[in-house]
């Protein structure tokens, strides 16, 4: 029973991160700026890795917390390089 | 289905609702990032949504392990820390970035440079 409420508690986390990406998406796809699609990508980073970690919980393995820390650090020097280039024209200087 | 893990009642009941909770806290962000007018209130509720979720699926993630192995699992509070400490250091670069870009433009919403100018700062 408390399995099964797991399970449907599981599923419908997942509906609601994808939800939450499909938002982030469209704010990446409509705009208007260019600093809008960057919050954007952002956030879409940050909900896809939380749904791997709603994954890892799901199968039982740790074995996505290090792709999960992965997306962190990506996602961070993305958004950095990107504010960067934003404010500069370049990445490095 | 079937590989959900078999946690004792309490861990599971406790995992499904800090999921949900996490989930609904990012979901609120993202259809604020969605639905708000300008840049400048956009960017707050990705931030605080995310902040939230991350913190609150994180923690699921330790109970779930921890009731699984029955010893202390804290590889979740990795994510946590690291997401804790970048996701306001980067958005306040990308904030940053945006001023510069609406000031170089000369937009009349956003406050001008020598805003503090006459001001005396200790």
């Amino acid at each position: 029973m408390s399995t099964a409420l797991l399970a449907w508690g599981l599923t419908l986390a997942q509906l609601f991160l994808a939800i939450a990406i499909v938002c982030a998406g469209v704010r990446v796809l409509v705009g208007p700026r260019a600093q809008d699609r960057v919050l954007g990508v952002d956030t879409v980073y940050t909900n896809t890795l939380l749904l791997i970690l709603t994954f890892g919980i799901r199968h039982g393995t740790a074995l996505y917390f290090e792709a999960a820390l992965i997306m962190a650090m990506c996602g961070f020097v993305a958004t950095a390089a990107l504010s960067k280039f934003l404010m500069r024209g370049e990445v490095i200087e | 289905m079937n590989s959900i893990p078999d946690l004792p009642p309490w861990a599971a009941i406790t995992v499904a609702v800090l999921v949900l909770i996490g989930s609904g806290f990012t979901l609120i962000g993202a259809i604020g990032l969605l639905r708000l007018d300008s840049f400048y209130q956009r960017v707050h509720a990705p931030t605080i949504g995310s902040s939230f979720g991350v913190a609150f699926i994180s923690l699921a993630t330790v109970v779930c392990f921890s009731a699984l192995r029955g010893t202390l699992a804290l590889g979740a509070v990795l994510v946590f820390l690291f997401l804790t400490l970048t996701m306001p250091a980067g958005l306040v670069l990308l904030a940053r970035a945006a001023l510069f870009r609406d000031r170089a433009e000369g937009s009349q919403d956003v406050p001008p440079v020598d805003v503090t100018a006459g001001v005396e700062l200790d």
